[in-house]
C-alpha cells in the first residue's frame, strides 16, 4: 500500500480507509493485534484486516463495514484536521490548471494538514518531488509522519520555515508553486526564483477578496503573465424517490358516482399516488472556499 | 539544478511538433509542418519560422510567416494617461467620434503598420478619446487590441489548454465536457502514474489524451471503443513521446461480454469477423482493386505458373494485387496481435480506475464495464444530462458492489481582478456535465436489507442531509 501506488491485499503497517456510510469513513493504521472501535462494532486487524483484500466487506457485531485502499481522496475527507483544509474540488482544478504531472516537481507553502500534499505527490509520482514548506513546527513535524507511514515521504522534503522570508529552499528546479498563506504577495518573489528558468505555472489560494487582489498586483509585478482567478464550486445531488400523490378531480357523472366509486376501489384504476425518481439539492448551495488565482512565469 | 543549454532542447520547437496556437482565449491546435498553411483567427500563415524557438514564444504574423515579437512592442498604447474624463455623462455614442473609415484603416494595414501603431493612430483619431474615463480609456484600448493585435503564441500542449480549446471551439465534439468538470474526472478517478486504467469516450479522445497525460508513460490505458475502431485524434494534439502510444492499448466493446465469459479465444480472434465496418472501410481503401479482384485472383492461382507468359501490364497489376493481399493480411494479423494484447491487459478484471465519457447511455456501459475493475477502485462517469446518471445510481444501488457513490455537477466563475473594477465575470454551471463517481467494493452474495443501527435503510443509504455538515465546513 502506497497513497501513490495500488496494493491487492492489506498488510501490516498499512493505513486503510474504513468506509462506514456516505458520510463516515475513517483511516486505520493496520497493527497485528490491534482494535479499532466502530459504531457497527470492534475490528480486529489481526483476523478481520491483515491479509484481506482491500474492498472486502467486514462483518462486525452490529452490522459491516468496507476496508478500502487509501487514496488521497479518501484521506481528505476523513483526515484529523489540524488546520482548515483543501477540498477534491479546488485540488482538482489546482492540478490541472498547474499542468501537474509524473515527474513535475512541485513547491508548495502552507502545507497544513496535508491534504493538497497527498494529492499533488500522487499525480507528480513516481519521478516528480514536492518540496513543501510549513512554518507551524508541530504540523510540519506531523505531515512529515504521515508522508512516511503512507510510504510516500522519498517524494517530498517538508521544510520548517516561513516561506515569505527565507523561501522554499530550492531554487530554479519548480514546474509549478502553490501558495496558500494568509499573505501570498509577501512570496511572489520567492515562488519566482524557486520556479524553472523556462517557466512555470504558479497558484495562490485565498478566502478574501482583498488578498486577491493584492496578489494579482504582486504577478504583475513581477512579470507574471495569464493571470486569471477563478472559484469553482461543487454542486452535489441526491438522489431520491419521491411520491406525488395525484388529486381526485371525482368522476364524470355525480349521478353513477355511488357505483363508480364502488368499481374504482375494486379495479384501482386511478393511482393515489406517482412515484418519481429525482434529485434534490441540499438546503444550502455549499459555500465559498476561496479564489484561486493562476499565473504563467515565462521564461527569464 | 539549474537548466543549462544542453535541457532546452526539450523546451524548443522542431518540425513535426505539435503546438497551440494563442491569441487573447482563443486557441487552435496545429502542427509544425514545413510549407503547410495554417489558419488562424482569419489569417493563413506558415509556422516554420518557429522551428528552433522556445515554447510560449509570442510572433508576429507577417506576410503569412511568424516574425518575432520585439520586447519595446509590448509597451502601453497609451503610456501618457494625463487626459481623461471624470464620467461619461457628456459623451454622446453617435458612432461618429471615430474619424478614420475602415478603409482608412485597411490602408495603413497595407502599410505594414503594426498593431500598436494602428491603434495609436485610432486613439489620435478619436474625438472622445480625451473625455474617456481612464478605465474607459483603458478598456478601449484592450477592445482595439484584441481586434487589431497581429501576434500568436505557440504554447506546448496540455491537458489544460486543450481542455479549454476544445470547450471553447468545438464543444460538441467533447459531448459539452467543460474542463472544469474534466478536472474533476481525472482526481477522482485517482488517475496516476503506474495503475491500469479503462477509458471508454467519444470526446475526440480529449479524455483518452488527458488521461494518458496523467500517467507519464507508466502503467497501461486500455481504450474501449464502440464501432470499428478507436477514434482519438484528439490525443496526437498532446504531442506525447513515441513510448507513450506502446502503453495504449484498444478493446471493442463488443468482445467484452466474450472476455467476461472466458470465451474470447474460442470465438477465435478474427478482428474481421464481427467488425463489418472495418472491411467496408477496408474496401473503400482499394476501390478500383477489389473490384476487378475476383476474376484476376482466379486467374492469378490458376496462371500462378503463366506468370511469365502475361504482359508486363498484367503483370504490374498482379504484383500491386499481391502486394495489397499482404497488407490486408499484415493488418489483420496486427488487429489480432493488438487484441489479444489488450484482452490480456484486460481479462484479469483487475483494472484500477474506470472513465466513462461519451454520448451512449451511461447505465449499459458503466454496467457492462464495471466487473473489469478491481475492488476498492474507483470509476467516473460523465455524462451531459442528469437523467442518464440518476437511472445508472438507481442501478447501482440495486446492484450492490459500489460504495460512496456521488453525483454532481461543478460551478465555475472566472473574475476580473483590477485595481477598483474587481467583479465577477460569467457563472458557468449546469452546461459542464454531471459526474457520477464512486469506489467498487468486493462484490459479495446480494444483500438482503440489514438491520442497522439508527434504522438505517436502503434509502438511508443515499446521501443523508447529514453530509451538509461535510460541505459546510468549507465555509466555516
Amino acid at each position: 500500500m502506497s497513497f501513490a501506488e495500488y496494493s491487492e491485499c492489506i498488510a501490516e503497517g498499512d493505513v486503510a480507509i474504513i468506509y462506514l456510510s456516505h458520510d463516515s469513513m475513517m483511516p486505520v493504521k493496520v497493527q497485528r493485534g490491534a482494535q479499532t472501535q466502530t459504531r457497527y462494532g470492534v475490528l480486529r486487524h489481526s483476523q478481520d484486516l491483515i491479509g484481506h483484500k482491500y474492498g472486502s466487506k467486514v462483518s462486525c457485531s452490529k452490522g459491516w463495514v468496507h476496508v478500502l485502499h487509501p487514496t488521497p481522496e479518501l484521506w481528505t475527507v476523513s483526515l484529523p484536521h489540524r488546520t482548515q483544509i483543501l477540498y477534491t474540488t479546488d485540488i482538482s482544478m489546482i492540478t490541472m490548471m498547474l499542468d501537474l504531472k509524473p515527474g513535475s516537481v512541485v513547491c508548495e507553502s502552507g502545507t497544513g494538514s496535508g491534504s493538497l500534499s497527498h494529492a499533488i505527490i500522487r499525480t507528480i509520482a513516481p519521478t516528480g518531488h514536492l518540496h513543501t514548506v510549513e512554518f507551524h513546527q508541530q504540523r510540519a513535524m506531523k505531515v512529515q509522519e504521515e508522508f512516511a507511514e503512507h510510504r510516500v515521504g522519498h517524494m517530498v522534503t517538508v521544510r520548517n520555515q516561513d516561506v515569505c522570508k527565507d523561501g522554499f529552499g530550492v531554487s530554479g528546479v519548480a514546474d509549478a508553486v502553490f501558495l496558500d498563506i494568509p499573505s501570498p504577495w509577501d512570496a511572489v518573489g520567492h515562488a519566482k526564483s524557486a520556479l524553472k528558468r523556462e517557466g512555470g505555472r504558479v497558484c495562490s489560494f485565498s478566502p478574501c477578496i482583498e488578498q486577491v487582489q493584492r496578489t494579482c498586483a504582486a504577478f504583475t509585478d513581477h512579470g507574471f503573465s495569464e493571470i486569471c482567478t477563478l472559484e469553482v464550486l461543487l454542486q452535489v445531488h441526491d438522489v431520491r424517490t419521491v411520491s406525488l400523490p395525484l388529486p381526485d378531480f371525482g368522476t364524470d357523472s355525480d349521478l353513477n358516482q355511488d357505483q363508480d366509486q364502488a368499481q374504482n376501489q375494486g379495479q384501482n384504476q386511478s393511482p393515489a399516488a406517482v412515484s418519481i425518481k429525482t434529485t434534490t439539492k441540499p438546503r444550502e448551495i455549499p459555500g465559498h472556499t476561496g479564489f484561486l488565482t493562476f499565473a504563467t512565469k515565462p521564461r527569464t | 539544478m539549474a537548466d543549462n543549454g544542453d535541457d532546452d532542447s526539450q523546451h524548443r520547437m522542431k518540425e513535426g511538433d505539435y503546438v497551440v496556437l494563442k491569441r487573447g482565449e482563443i486557441f487552435k491546435a496545429a502542427q509544425i509542418v514545413t510549407k503547410k498553411k495554417v489558419i488562424f483567427e482569419k489569417q493563413w500563415f506558415f509556422l516554420e519560422n518557429a522551428v528552433g524557438h522556445l515554447y510560449n514564444t509570442t510572433f508576429e504574423i507577417q506576410g503569412g510567416h511568424l516574425q518575432l515579437k520585439k520586447i519595446s512592442d509590448a509597451g502601453d498604447a497609451n503610456d501618457s494617461k494625463e487626459v481623461a474624463g471624470v464620467d461619461n455623462r457628456n459623451i454622446v455614442d453617435d458612432g461618429k467620434s471615430q474619424k478614420l473609415t475602415r478603409d482608412d484603416i485597411e490602408m495603413l494595414k497595407e502599410k505594414g503598420l503594426k498593431g500598436q501603431e494602428i491603434i495609436q493612430q485610432l486613439i489620435d483619431n478619436s474625438s472622445t478619446f480625451k473625455d474617456k474615463t481612464e478605465y474607459a480609456q483603458d478598456k478601449y484600448i484592450k477592445k482595439k487590441k484584441k481586434k487589431y493585435e497581429n501576434s500568436v503564441t505557440l504554447l506546448k500542449p496540455s491537458c489544460r489548454i486543450l481542455a479549454m480549446m476544445y470547450h471553447g471551439r468545438e464543444p460538441g465534439k467533447i459531448c459539452h465536457l467543460r474542463y472544469d468538470t474534466l478536472a474533476q474526472m481525472l482526481t477522482l478517478g485517482n488517475i496516476h502514474a503506474g495503475s491500469k486504467v479503462i477509458v471508454f469516450e467519444t470526446c475526440a479522445g480529449l479524455v483518452l489524451g488527458a488521461v494518458m497525460e496523467r500517467m507519464g508513460g507508466f502503467g497501461s490505458v486500455v481504450q474501449m471503443y464502440p464501432g470499428g475502431g478507436p477514434v482519438r485524434a484528439g490525443v496526437d494534439s498532446f504531442g506525447f513521446p513515441a513510448h507513450f502510444h506502446q502503453t495504449l492499448h484498444e478493446f471493442p466493446l463488443c468482445r467484452v461480454n466474450a472476455l467476461l465469459n472466458g470465451t474470447l479465444e474460442a470465438a477465435g480472434k478474427n478482428p474481421s469477423a464481427d467488425e463489418p465496418v472495418t472491411n467496408a472501410e477496408e474496401e473503400q481503401l482499394a476501390p478500383g482493386a477489389e473490384q476487378q479482384g475476383s476474376p484476376e485472383e482466379l486467374s492469378m492461382e490458376t496462371s500462378a505458373v503463366d506468370s511469365d507468359s502475361l504482359e508486363p501490364e498484367e503483370k504490374e497489376r498482379e504484383k500491386r494485387k499481391e502486394a495489397k493481399e499482404q497488407e490486408k493480411k499484415q493488418r489483420l494479423d496486427e488487429k489480432r496481435k493488438k487484441l489479444s494484447a489488450a484482452a490480456a491487459v484486460l481479462e484479469g478484471k483487475n483494472a484500477d480506475g474506470l472513465v466513462i465519457a461519451s454520448r451512449f447511455h451511461p447505465c449499459p456501459v458503466l454496467m457492462g464495464l464495471l466487473p473489469l475493475l478491481a475492488p476498492s477502485r474507483p470509476f467516473v462517469v460523465y455524462s451531459q444530462y442528469k437523467e442518464p446518471l440518476v437511472e445508472c445510481y438507481t442501478k447501482l444501488k440495486e446492484q450492490g458492489g459500489t460504495v460512496n457513490l456521488q453525483l454532481t455537477n461543478t460551478w465555475l466563475r472566472h473574475y476580473q481582478v483590477l485595481p477598483n473594477r474587481t467583479h465577477p465575470l460569467l457563472l458557468m454551471s449546469g452546461g459542464g456535465g454531471y459526474l457520477l463517481s464512486g469506489t467498487t467494493v468486493a462484490s459479495g452474495p446480494p444483500k438482503p436489507v440489514q438491520p442497522k443501527p439508527a434504522g438505517a435503510s436502503q434509502s438511508k443509504e443515499e446521501p443523508a442531509p447529514k453530509r451538509l455538515k461535510t460541505t459546510d465546513t468549507d465555509t466555516a
